[in-house]
């Protein structure tokens, strides 16, 4: 379909006109392609991206004024959703438009609410979970009448995680609703558009791309600091100076770091070297909304020069004034990489400036192969998997929550979504039985069943009253059990949240860091950490919820490319040097190959293992590496894990890895495995919630202290004896192939090598090897050990409590 | 067996690993707040279908301890059944499982706050029963001597150098005895909730379960928000 350029109505062309605008090209060819049933556009940051997706709701809407509700905005984030709306009303009014623009999230008053599904706006924006609870309701289909656009914002960022296959879902109920809807999806760069077009569209339909002028190539290189890094840690402290020149170089910084401790760490001492007063803050996603919005709006305002962030601002408004960004810390993936780059655009058609510090020696080859990668415009990404079944599961429900549906029905919508294309009717069944019934070998619940058939053959909730809870539970976002941090004393100030087993460590005068600020415990009240000014000067390093990042496949298959050359003169000469040193007393790591090195240190038996899985996968390996070492009574004691290796250290050596890594073996290890660990605990938990299994906890709730909770970890003990082929155990062994556990990348990395091991013994620790002991993560192995460890620990304390042994 | 061997008012008494007080002199094995029915009850209160093993799993580590300890005599210390209705609808299969280890034994079913009155089960009923020197009920009082109770499914965090475990646990003075919560899905009050604090004198240990029964000074610091959680009276791998 190749329309010729459509024309914007007179008001708008006239607001255009007297503001001296004209459209950018991709601008004009998403109002060309506005009658598409999907289009996708890719487009940098700054590039008026969001703007190109409202362009033909204001023609329409101004050329054809109507009642009720027109487009539907959908963004990752809630503070976008009330940018966006802030961002439109400036047109509309200017313009005179007749378009009501409204946004609807977590944070809109109930009266708000109320009135919305009363008299739906022209243009509503919102989230994935505000949508799915809309849907939820049995006026859904009077609220959508007529809706005609649907607006995905970061759709990119949405399609990385189950909230984007949440909302896929609900739009294919959408869709089910308003036949004519039509979709647009707004993404920034992106490796595969195809994929996220196949994502955004009503399967097997097609969908148009269209890429925007990506922009001059930017200018990235690694930040000059004298000092060279650190053998190991991840705080990049070292270059403070270097930083602090950067930004009284520039107008506004950004400085990204890879998680909130390191923020938190890396601003304390930035704010105790910033000899000049420069107005500094922080920004992550552990900090108080009230923080984060006064650091928002001084940005805006212009008042701040630099902002210590982690992935809370990858996303969001674009703050026109930021000509640098800084990412502290290995990348660990190109894709964001470049995302993040982008957010120095201080104007479209300049090129973005950014520098790399490298935190240590490790991530300054990693920087460095980063930065190829970015220049020859290559990114990285691993492709998505089928939809996660527990999604489709609260899906099932939500939909029950509106009203009786037909199994049929329901089945034709989901296998409409991209995700779920290939999901065939056992797979669906399975999940409406699991909603109805539990769907358990023992069929104990006849009586209680949650969703009950009724003679015409639709489904419903057996006891309506339950919709309430079920909605309750809306939104695929797990939160690790945080609590509220404030100052002590009445009306204390908000200052964010700790993770609640961080807080379970404290003791009463304990220090630790908190938007850049040493706090020290006071005690806990109700629900909430209470802290006071009073600070020491060692704080303890707070763990805070927050995705940790594993480096990706195609930055780790650079890496071992890399040390294949013969020399690396682009390197610095000290790292150079530790590599041919490596090459020198063993080897270095191949991606055909796997290296292990076996030598002591300590006195005890230390073995390393570059598998070059990323951290998770590496973790998972540890654990399982160990526990066979267990097996063989080797007497692991512990081990610590890196994006890139592992290392063992045991009471006896380990002779022959080689029998550790066979792929069946490890398989099978891995289906033991399964039984008690901790992290797959986790996964089944998340999925527990998700799938409406158990309820989430939400503060409020456990403050209540009436809505008792159950421990997951003895539901998937109980299920994994009785049931094990429970469909929830099911999602969680698919779950463990990705996330934290991230046993496919163990796989790859078995058929990488396949039983090509290189071991080498030697007398002492290797130069490559060497960070690693510095590696704070240090992991005890929970085996017979730690129950040996528990019982003198006991013994100790009741003697020195006088109390009988 | 491992487990943790005192002396309680004159009584040799031994605390196991699963939440059992086992006391060989009397060939007479305790455990409290099964609260079998559990899942079912759940169900039916709010619509959560969790996994309905838990009577199964319940029954097979009761099973197992009495196996172990060859017990002529039981004591169920209330809150058997987590409602009168569960206690009628337990179904055929664990309802003779339960009837086949009753016959056997002495079997005396404590009343507890979930499960007052008589039960259509094998076994004798009362409100409370002395043995030799101690007192078994449900609910603590607070004068009393020699008293072993339930009700309150005490748990405790202990944290040493290497790790952190929380498990369900016993908790033991020169007086009382409250037991751990036996039945599977059970969640516990933590020893620093200001009731147990209350209840136990200072010089009170707690007996851990789980692989090891493990005595540790109770608890008392409260470094975690009072809540109440169900949990395992057995949580491996904590």
């Amino acid at each position: 379909m190749i329309h010729s350029p459509a024309p914007l109505p007179d008001p708008l062309q006239e607001w255009l006109n007297a503001r001296g605008w004209a459209l950018h090209p991709h601008q004009q060819a998403m109002l060309d392609a506005a009658q598409d049933p999907a289009t996708l556009l890719i487009a940098p940051t700054g590039g008026g991206k969001t703007l190109s997706g409202f362009l033909p709701t204001l023609a329409e809407l101004t050329a054809e004024p109507r009642a009720g509700l027109h487009t539907l905005y959908v963004s990752p984030l809630k503070a976008l959703a009330a940018d966006i709306r802030r961002n439109l009303q400036t047109p509309i009014a200017e313009a005179g438009l007749p378009i009501r623009v409204e946004d609807r999230t977590g944070d809109t008053s109930a009266s708000a609410r109320k009135r919305q599904r009363a008299d739906p706006p022209h243009i509503l924006l919102t989230t994935p979970e505000s949508l799915a609870l809309l849907l939820s309701y049995e006026d859904a289909p009077r609220i959508f009448a007529g809706l005609q656009r649907v607006v995905v914002d970061e759709i990119h960022a949405l399609a990385e995680s189950k909230r984007g296959d949440q909302l896929m879902l609900a739009l294919s109920r959408l869709q089910a609703l308003c036949p004519d809807l039509r979709r647009v999806g707004l993404s920034a760069t992106v490796e595969d558009p195809d994929a996220i077009a196949r994502y955004l569209a009503y399967h097997p339909d097609p969908c148009r791309v269209l890429l925007a002028d990506p922009g001059p190539t930017p200018d990235i290189a690694l930040l000059d600091v004298p000092q060279s890094p650190p053998w190991a840690g991840g705080g990049g402290r070292y270059a403070i100076p270097a930083v602090l020149e950067a930004i009284e170089a520039h107008r506004t910084t950004l400085i990204f770091h890879n998680t909130r401790a390191q923020a938190e760490l890396f601003f304390h001492d930035l704010w105790l070297a910033n000899s000049k007063a420069l107005p500094i803050g922080i920004h992550h996603g552990s900090l108080s909304r009230e923080q984060r919005t006064r650091v928002e709006d001084a940005m805006v305002a212009g008042d701040l020069r630099a902002i210590v962030c982690t992935g809370s601002l990858d996303l969001g408004i674009d703050w026109g004034d930021v000509d640098l960004v800084i990412q502290v810390g290995a990348p660990k993936n190109i894709k964001r990489l470049v995302q993040r780059i982008g957010r120095a655009n201080h104007r479209y058609n300049a090129p973005s400036k950014a520098r790399l510090v490298p935190a240590n020696r490790f991530e300054l080859v990693e920087c460095h192969a980063a930065l190829d990668a970015v220049r020859e415009g290559t990114l990285d990404g691993e492709p998505r998997g089928d939809g996660p079944r527990d999604v489709l599961c609260q899906h099932i429900l939500i939909a029950a929550c509106a009203g009786p549906f037909h199994a049929d029905a329901l089945f034709a919508q989901v296998t409409s979504v991209g995700a779920y294309a290939s999901l065939d009717r056992e797979g669906f069944d399975a999940c409406l039985d699991f909603c109805a019934t539990g769907g358990y070998a023992l069929r104990s619940y006849d009586r209680w069943q949650r969703l009950v058939q009724r003679p015409d053959g639709l489904w419903q909730l057996r006891d309506p009253r339950a919709a309430r809870q079920i909605r309750m539970n809306i939104g695929t976002i797990m939160d690790t059990d945080t609590l509220k941090v404030r100052m002590r004393g009445r009306g204390g100030a908000p200052l964010g949240e700790v993770e609640e087993a961080f807080a379970a460590t404290l003791t009463p005068g304990d220090t630790f860091l908190i938007g850049g600020q040493i706090v020290r415990y006071e005690g806990l009240r109700e629900m909430t950490v209470e802290v006071s000014r009073r600070g020491g000067t060692t704080p303890k390093i707070a763990t805070f919820m927050g995705t940790k990042f594993a480096t990706s496949t195609r930055l780790t298959e650079r890496i071992l490319d890399m040390f294949q050359q013969d020399d690396w003169p682009r390197l610095p000469g000290h790292t150079r040097d530790w590599l041919h040193l490596q090459r020198r007393i063993s080897r270095l790591p191949r991606g055909d190959r796997l290296l292990i090195e076996s030598f002591p240190y300590d006195g005890r038996p230390h073995t390393c293992i570059y598998g070059f899985a990323g951290r998770n996968a590496m973790q998972t390996l540890g654990l399982l590496v160990t526990q066979k070492m267990e097996d063989l009574g080797l007497g692991p004691l512990g081990f610590t894990a890196t994006d890139y290796a592992v290392l063992v250290w045991s009471v006896d050596p380990i002779d022959d890895p080689a029998p550790l890594f066979e792929g069946e073996d490890l398989r099978a290890g891995f289906e033991t495995w399964l039984a008690g660990n901790a992290v797959m605990k986790r996964t089944f938990k998340a999925s527990a919630v998700i799938s409406g299994l158990i309820d989430r906890q939400s503060p409020g709730k456990r403050k209540t202290g009436r809505q008792a909770t159950f421990s997951s970890d003895i539901l998937y003990d109980t299920l994994r004896k009785y049931d094990p082929d429970h469909l929830l155990l099911q999602i969680t062994r698919e779950e463990a192939r990705r996330g934290l556990v991230d046993f496919g990348r163990i796989e790859d990395m078995i058929i990488r090598t396949r039983g090509r091991v290189d071991h080498v013994q030697l007398g002492r620790v290797t130069p490559l090897a060497a960070p690693l002991m510095l590696e704070p993560n240090r992991v005890p192995v929970k085996g017979a050990g730690q129950e040996r460890i528990l019982a003198e620990a006991a013994q100790k304390l009741i003697k020195a409590a006088g109390l009988p042994a | 067996m491992n487990h943790y061997a005192f002396t309680f008012r004159g009584a040799a008494l031994r605390a196991l690993p699963s939440g059992a007080l086992w006391w060989p002199d009397e060939s007479m094995l305790c455990v409290s707040d099964l609260h079998f029915g559990k899942s079912e009850r759940v169900a039916r209160r709010t619509g959560n279908i969790l996994p309905p093993y838990d009577g199964h799993e319940t029954l097979a580590r009761l099973d197992a301890d009495l196996a172990e300890t060859a017990a002529q005599n039981v004591i169920c210390l209330g809150d058997s059944f987590d409602d009168i209705s569960a206690a009628a609808q337990l179904p055929t299969e664990l309802n003779d499982w339960l009837a086949r280890l009753i016959t056997v034994r002495d079997w005396v079913w404590i009343e507890g706050n979930h499960d007052p009155g008589p039960l259509g089960l094998p076994g004798r009923h009362a409100p409370s029963a002395n043995i030799g020197p101690l007192h078994f009920r449900h609910i603590a009082m607070p004068d009393t001597e020699s008293e072993v109770s339930g009700h309150f499914h005490p748990k405790a965090r202990f944290g040493f150098k290497g790790g952190t475990v929380s498990r369900a646990c016993f908790l033991i003075d020169s007086q009382r005895i409250v037991m751990p919560a036996y039945g599977t899905y059970t969640g516990g009050l933590w020893t620093t909730d200001p009731v147990l604090m209350a209840l136990m004198k200072p010089d009170a240990i707690a007996v851990l379960t789980g692989p090891n029964a493990q005595a540790i000074p109770m608890p008392r610091q409260r470094s975690h928000p009072r809540t109440r959680t169900l949990r395992a009276g057995v949580k491996r791998n904590a």
